[in-house]
């Protein structure tokens, strides 16, 4: 069957109905790792939201005071109490890493392979330092007695809802990090030269949803 | 089969990067200029929007795929809008009744960070 060629000439849910009742291969021109990885960014989609919808549930139920983000999360600077500012350098620090792995997906399809080591290196990089960040909030928070289950500045639940939501999403970083640098010097190698570097993008993919997670849970978490 | 890679020109990724910052900071000088109530609650949920969007159009090239690759991997979260939605009329009313027949304050004042210390420890084990 024709199919990429098709698509211009019918309607998108046309090509959608063939596609998908063709009896074949449904993404056509996708690589399948490809697809994969989206079936499984779906289902993490799902984790993540009951989590944040199980957050709005407690957000919303309780009855004791929630405590105030921008007071918790504030770091002091020179004598000036800056709200929310480590949470903001994390956040700039994930979307840098976005930008270098976009850039390192380009560049794969260039096959310059080398720029792809370097590029997702210093993704990795990055990814590594938010965690470093990451580890730095749990301690102040842990030193000033929250607990999964206290909260000395009221609502319990804050304190299992958070480390619970930025738990799940720095091992998701974690695991990044480790899954670039395996990918990383497997280019190099000249482990997928035979292919078109699809892995890379399929990498990014990856990389892109942990920072789209991040956005969600930078919006609810820190800013509501 | 054409398995052509997802190949655009790098002035695209870079206009993104920079929406990306551009964006974030509005979010955070929400924060920082303490803006509250509805117009609060309607900037965070825009620039989230933006943001995410432009995360999954253009980072993760959504925007280029074929609408069978779009269309199954896009349409399953709209069950999970209907939970939310579900999820945020039941906490409502699991609120008012807690609010109604045990008492609880509707508005209770969060305390500051520098009131923080243990000596409430016997209030908090309750729950």
């Amino acid at each position: 069957m024709t199919d990429t060629t098709l698509s211009t000439q019918e309607s998108i849910f046309t090509s959608t109905a063939r596609d998908w009742s063709s009896d074949m291969t449904t993404f056509k021109g996708v690589p399948w790792g490809k697809a994969m990885m989206w079936i499984f960014l779906l289902s993490d989609t799902f984790i993540f939201t009951c989590f944040l919808v199980g957050y709005m549930v407690m957000r919303m139920t309780v009855t004791q005071a929630w405590p105030v983000a921008s007071e918790v999360f504030a770091l002091t600077v020179w004598g000036v109490s800056v709200p929310l500012l480590l949470i903001a350098i994390m956040t700039f620090i994930l979307i840098t890493s976005s930008g270098t792995m976009a850039m390192a997906v380009n560049m794969g399809y260039q096959r310059r392979k080398w720029a792809v080591f370097w590029l997702m290196f210093a993704t990795a990089l990055l990814g590594a330092s938010f965690v470093g960040m990451q580890c730095f909030e749990w301690y102040k928070l842990i030193s000033e007695g929250v607990r999964p289950w206290h909260n000395p500045m009221g609502a319990p639940q804050f304190g299992s809802i958070f480390f619970m939501v930025t738990g799940f999403h720095g091992l998701h970083v974690s695991v990044g990090v480790a899954y670039l640098l395996i990918v990383a010097t497997r280019v190099v190698r000249g482990k997928y030269d035979h292919t078109n570097f699809e892995i890379v993008e399929i990498t990014g993919l990856y990389w892109h949803f942990v920072d789209l997670v991040w956005v969600f849970i930078f919006a609810f978490f820190y800013l509501w | 089969m054409a398995t052509e890679g997802q190949q655009h020109p790098i002035k695209i990724y870079f206009l993104i990067w920079l929406l990306l910052f551009v964006f974030s900071f509005f979010s955070y000088l929400v924060d920082y200029l303490d803006l509250q109530g509805n117009l609060r609650w309607f900037l965070i949920v825009v620039f989230m929007l933006l943001k995410a969007g432009f995360i999954v159009a253009i980072f993760m090239h959504m925007k280029w795929e074929r609408f069978a690759l779009i269309f199954g991997i896009l349409t399953p979260p709209l069950a999970l809008v209907v939970l939310m939605f579900l999820m945020a009329i039941e906490s409502d009313y699991a609120w008012s009744t807690r609010v109604v027949y045990m008492g609880e304050d509707p508005a209770p004042k969060p305390e500051l960070p520098e009131h923080m210390s243990h000596k409430e420890h016997g209030e908090e084990i309750d729950h």
